[in-house]
């Protein structure tokens, strides 16, 4: 899933400083899984924002409301009928929240609340990793089902880099080296010759490199 | 030939070969690059011009080799993956050889966390391997990457070389990584600097067991330590490094002053002794910010005069 | 044990200290508490195992939060004590009072129900 997290408390004040009256809006998809912008997190964002405001004296109304998701145009329009009386919205989306809300209410000022970090899943209950990059072509199986593109600190396909100690990416103690991983995993499956073959050149432009990237389906275009 | 090069003639003749290293300045004095040539010159068969290493931001080494080639000595430059995608790579390729340099290092490069600008945007187009190869196809195939032909005789020649790590991990397969450099087609190879010389000994015996030393002139990295403060970070805090407690504490034994010759001391000794081991075509010695002291190093270690081909 | 403690103190009795989530602490401050402490069993003696654990991790995020705001994080507490301790179950009550009479009354400006 898109995992996020909510940015910091300084940075969304400063966001809603100039407003009375602001519409936080939580989305029950991917930030509800990753505990940063469900329901929940909507009612101790808005109850941190209140508080804070207090303290200044400058009381600020923030009405909580979570849309199944915000990245489908139908659910952002069920914001049509409430939006009217608020000065500003803040979304606790991923980006595309913001983006579809902004879209779709031009007139209103639309902020994020949240910083989009990756792609990833749970290693434990509280903690996520990346795994995928959106390069736009899965090779994973050519890597004893590891992806060197998201989690090489350098995207190599041809790892490991002569960084790599005790299993660990030169840049922290804290990542893994994909590449141990996948060495270790291809040579116990004795698969050493499809590990030393030559990789062909990364095709980037599928990736993000290529472009802002769009699918249409026309099978389900109605 | 290759490209036919200083380094190419000795180690293809069979001569036990010697390579240096010049880090260029953190600005546009050339004249800082021209003071570590005259230090080198004499002692070395080509010198190693660092790229943008551990991310720091210096002068390019594209420029460095040049301004060492006007000094008279031959240039061995390099080229990482981190900061340049595969139009700069085959660009600056055709231009470095279009002003004479005629070796060149395929490296991964450290990763901009290291450096001062950990900002940046972190390019890893190609890997190592994958510019080797490029490398490669220019040269022998006379084509870019895209298949576009370049005329016989306007190709660019060189002769290409990797650096292989004995010391990091995971052991068992670093000996096949090189087999894969050798796929690719590295001509030679230089290893990071050795301080444990057990495991470098048992990496050799497992390049030669697979035939690959017939088939790469592998020169092993040396590096003088300065000071036990060196010894203790090299030790602790830059990756892929493996040094014993034995040379922290050998460097530990001696008083403040005497630290610099006990570590030339050592890095004579591991000459003597690398050149005894089956497979190894010559040294790399990199006296990072110590030049001055090539020449005293290469002299007791035996390896003057250089041949002149 | 009919012992008494003083008259400011407003308990929300649950079932366990796990009960107790962020939202509830934060909306303490909102209806205008000037300290909240959550009082719950001893660590390793939790009834429902580790309830109280995960009380203390909820304590420890709303802190942040008030150091955050600039206000003092001693606001918010966890204690432990076993439900047999009436006497402990009083000094803490003392002792916490003391600590938020030593810091004031709260810096949120709720118009909500304040202390008689």
């Amino acid at each position: 899933m898109i995992v996020a997290e909510r940015k910091p408390i300084e940075e969304i004040l400063e966001m809603v400083r100039d407003f009375r009256k602001i519409l936080l809006v939580g989305c029950k998809g991917c930030v509800t899984v990753c505990n940063a912008g469900g329901r929940k997190e909507v009612g101790i964002l808005a109850s941190i924002i209140r508080l804070a405001r207090d303290k200044e004296n400058r009381p600020i109304d923030v009405h909580e409301h979570t849309l199944e998701r915000q990245c489908d145009p139908e659910y952002i329009d069920q914001l049509a009928d409430m939006i009217g009386e608020y000065d500003a919205v803040l979304s606790m989306a991923c980006s595309v929240g913001p983006q579809f809300i902004s879209a779709r209410f031009p007139e209103k000022k639309v902020f994020p609340a949240l910083n989009t970090n990756f792609m990833g899943g749970a290693l434990e209950h509280g903690v996520w990793a990346e795994f995928c990059q959106a390069c736009g072509n899965c090779k994973i199986h050519l890597f004893g089902g590891l992806c060197p593109i998201a989690r090489c600190s350098k995207s190599l396909l041809s790892g490991p880099c002569g960084g790599s100690s005790g299993g660990k990416c030169e840049i922290s103690n804290d990542v893994d080296c994909v590449w141990h991983l996948i060495v270790t995993r291809m040579m116990e499956q004795g698969r050493l010759e499809e590990l030393t073959a030559l990789k062909p050149y990364k095709n980037w432009s599928t990736s993000r490199d290529g472009g802002p990237r769009k699918i249409v389906r026309e099978d389900l275009k109605l | 030939m290759k490209s036919g090069s200083n380094l190419e003639k000795v180690l293809t003749a069979g001569q036990f070969a010697v390579t240096g290293e010049c880090g260029p300045p953190r600005s546009a004095d050339a004249a800082i690059v021209r003071e570590k040539a005259a230090h080198l010159k004499g002692y070395v068969d080509s010198v190693n011009v660092t790229d943008n290493q551990t991310s720091v931001v210096r002068l390019s080494s594209l420029a460095g080799s040049l301004i060492l080639q006007q000094e008279g000595l031959e240039a061995n430059m390099q080229m990482v993956c981190r900061d340049r995608n595969r139009i700069a790579i085959q660009s600056d390729i055709l231009g470095a050889c279009a002003l004479g340099v005629k070796n060149m290092l395929c490296l991964s490069g450290d990763h901009q966390k290291f450096g001062d600008h950990p900002e940046a945007k972190n390019v890893y187009d190609l890997d190592s391997i994958q510019l080797l190869r490029t490398v490669k196809m220019l040269r022998d195939e006379r084509k870019l990457l895209s298949g576009q032909e370049m005329e016989e005789g306007t190709e660019p020649r060189l002769f290409i070389g990797a650096a292989v790590n004995p010391f990091a991990d995971p052991f068992e397969f670093r000996v096949h990584r090189l087999g894969m450099k050798i796929a690719a087609g590295v001509d030679f190879v230089q290893t990071q600097c050795i301080y444990n010389m057990a495991k470098f000994k048992k990496y050799m015996k497992q390049a030669v067991d697979m035939g690959l030393t017939e088939k790469v002139f592998l020169l092993a990295g040396v590096t003088p330590m300065k000071s036990l403060g060196m010894a203790k970070y090299m030790k602790n805090f830059v990756p892929g490094m493996d040094v014993p407690d034995e040379i922290v504490a050998r460097m530990q034994g001696v008083g403040k002053k005497d630290q610099g010759k006990e570590g030339i001391r050592i890095a004579v000794e591991q000459i003597q002794e690398i050149r005894e081991i089956p497979g190894v075509a010559g040294i790399h010695l990199m006296a990072i910010e110590w030049e001055e002291k090539v020449g005293e190093i290469i002299e007791a270690a035996g390896l003057l005069p250089r041949p002149v081909l | 044990m009919r012992l008494q403690y003083s008259t400011n103190i407003k308990i929300v009795q649950v079932p366990c200290t796990g009960r107790v989530d962020i939202i509830h602490l934060l909306k303490g401050f909102e209806d205008g508490a000037d300290g909240i402490y959550v009082a719950g069993c001893e660590e390793g003696d939790c009834h429902y195992v580790s309830g109280n654990l995960k009380a203390r991790k909820r304590v420890n995020y709303v802190k942040k939060v008030l150091e955050q705001l600039g206000v003092e994080p001693e606001r918010v507490a966890m204690y432990n004590m076993s439900a047999a301790q009436g006497p402990r179950f009083v000094e803490i009550a003392k002792e916490f009072t003391a600590v938020i009479r030593e810091l004031g009354p709260s810096p949120f400006n709720r118009n909500a129900v304040k202390a008689a």
